[in-house]
């Protein structure tokens, strides 16, 4: 295991920032990293915690915690500008909001509208945001566009980097919501929308994914949504491969290749190539005493063919930690033909932790690293795309995120 | 009248405890609150105007059910935050 090195824990560390000028390089060049690095964006129960690498991902510093206390579901970087961050966070006691940073995290504001639902008219239908789940950044010829997801499930938008967010109505007013997302149903913590993925050839065409709905993609920027579910299992339901009603746990679009798309999903794993519209199980093609439940699913930044997987325990009463405590991840080379075990480092037996689906993520080094948290606080991952791991963190709280970042 | 916060609201207030606001109702002084510490209603009240689950106003000693509520300039206000666990 690589030793991490960490400051003090109240004490905030002077991060490298993106674009830096010629002072803060070669600051960061005498603390031993590179100017070009790897920015690890950790969401727990507790708080944000931000690590930085050095350009070899051997020695990580700790700049953090940020909102300690808070309860972070996501941290994200703006890849447009390299420099702001949205918090998605709540606390035990205090309602919902988004945190934004426009310096790498040194100073956090808090969003002056966030995510909200259309006050209610004589108390009928009448929604609150529990708690944005999800964060992703828009288009990248539409700079300041982003969209939350949250539970209940319900998609925003923010035209001004996160400052003020307007909901999505073609979706959370749509007749069918109520259907998409039936009352008592989902999982311990509610129905939630995630995995936004915006279209890198066309922004208005963008797919998203819940809890009790299943996978649903629009044409025109969220005015109209079409369920894309055909040929993905439902065996909670009586018809098993209904319309809608999936429970989708992750969706990756390729970058290199957008008509391709891979879920890992409540009830296994899947692929569709557009414009195909029947899903593929590729799931089938796991080791069966392993099976292709999970929550993540992480694909590689240039091949569309390799992607990978961190499968969980859904057997009996669905412990979704790692099979028989060893875990480890499954990689694919060939589009989900075969895959290969990868877990050289990892906790050879009795590691009853579970990876989140946000806590799940790639850089875009060559070699790929591979990161992921657990829900017992350890930040683990690759240097070689997955042949082997390094522990960069213990002992952090209950992982919901981990978000990877390269920062020039 | 005065008004007493929990910690976890301080960060909106500048750490103080106790803040001054007015209202003719308990709506009224959430929306005086709002003004002098941006943010901080949101995080007590939802967009349905629901108390939020581990929020309790207090009026007097008296658990507040209705944001309707008429205050005097004299009534006394605590806001707590309720057990929320883990």
């Amino acid at each position: 295991m690589k030793k991490m090195s960490r400051s003090p824990a109240r004490k905030k560390s002077k991060a490298t920032r993106p674009k830096a000028g010629r002072k803060t390089k070669a600051a960061a060049a005498r603390r031993g990293f590179g100017t070009k690095h790897v920015m690890l964006m950790v969401g727990t129960r507790k708080g944000a915690f931000i690590y930085h690498g050095d350009a070899s991902r051997s020695r990580w510093r700790l700049d953090g915690p940020h909102r300690l206390g808070e309860i972070v579901n996501h941290v994200v970087l703006d890849p447009r500008d390299g420099t702001t961050m949205l918090m998605a966070a709540r606390a035990g006691h205090l309602g919902p909001t988004i945190f934004r940073s426009s310096d790498m995290g040194r100073t956090w504001k808090e969003a002056t509208q966030p995510p909200a639902f259309r006050k209610a008219e004589n108390g009928a239908n009448a929604r609150a945001v529990e708690y944005t789940f999800w964060l992703s950044a828009g288009h990248r010829n539409e700079r300041g566009v982003w969209y939350a997801g949250t539970c209940p499930p319900a998609m925003f938008r923010s035209e001004d980097g996160g400052a003020t967010w307007r909901g999505i109505d073609g979706y959370n007013d749509h007749p069918m919501w109520p259907k998409w997302n039936p009352p008592n149903a989902g999982t311990p913590d509610g129905l939630v929308l995630s995995s936004v993925n915006v279209d890198p050839r066309d922004a208005r065409h963008i797919y998203m994914v819940t809890s009790d709905g299943g996978l649903f993609e629009t044409y025109d920027a969220g005015e109209s949504w079409r369920s894309l579910n055909k040929g993905v299992e439902a065996n909670f339901l009586p018809d098993p491969y209904p319309e809608y009603g999936q429970d989708v746990h992750c969706l990756a679009l390729h970058p290199a290749m957008p008509d391709r798309l891979y879920q890992q999903n409540h009830c296994g794993i899947y692929r569709l190539d557009r414009p195909s519209e029947t899903w593929t199980r590729i799931g089938n093609n796991m080791p069966k005493e392993i099976g292709d439940i999970g929550f993540g699913i992480v694909v590689h930044p240039r091949d569309p063919d390799t992607a990978w997987v961190f499968p969980m325990d859904g057997t009996t009463v669905w412990p979704r930690t790692s099979p028989d405590g060893k875990p480890a991840l499954y990689r694919t080379a060939d589009a989900g033909a075969t895959w290969s075990r990868q877990d050289r480092g990892l906790p050879r037996e009795n590691a009853w932790f579970t990876v989140k689906r946000q806590a799940f993520c790639a850089d875009d080094f060559d070699p790929v690293g591979i990161y992921f948290g657990t829900t017992s606080g350890e930040l683990w991952m690759s240097p070689n795309e997955g042949r082997s791991f390094n522990l960069v963190a213990a002992h952090l709280p209950h992982i919901y995120s981990v978000v990877a970042a390269t920062i020039e | 009248m005065r008004v007493t916060i929990p910690s976890p609201l301080r960060s909106y207030t500048r750490g103080l405890s106790e803040v001054a606001a007015s209202g003719a109702t308990f709506a009224d002084l959430l929306l005086d609150l709002e003004r002098q510490f941006p943010g901080i209603r949101f995080r007590m009240i939802d967009e349905q105007n629901r108390i939020r689950r581990h929020i309790r106003f207090f009026v007097e000693r008296e658990l507040v059910t209705d944001l309707a509520q008429a205050l005097r300039p004299s009534d006394e206000i605590q806001i707590i935050c309720a057990l929320s666990g883990g």
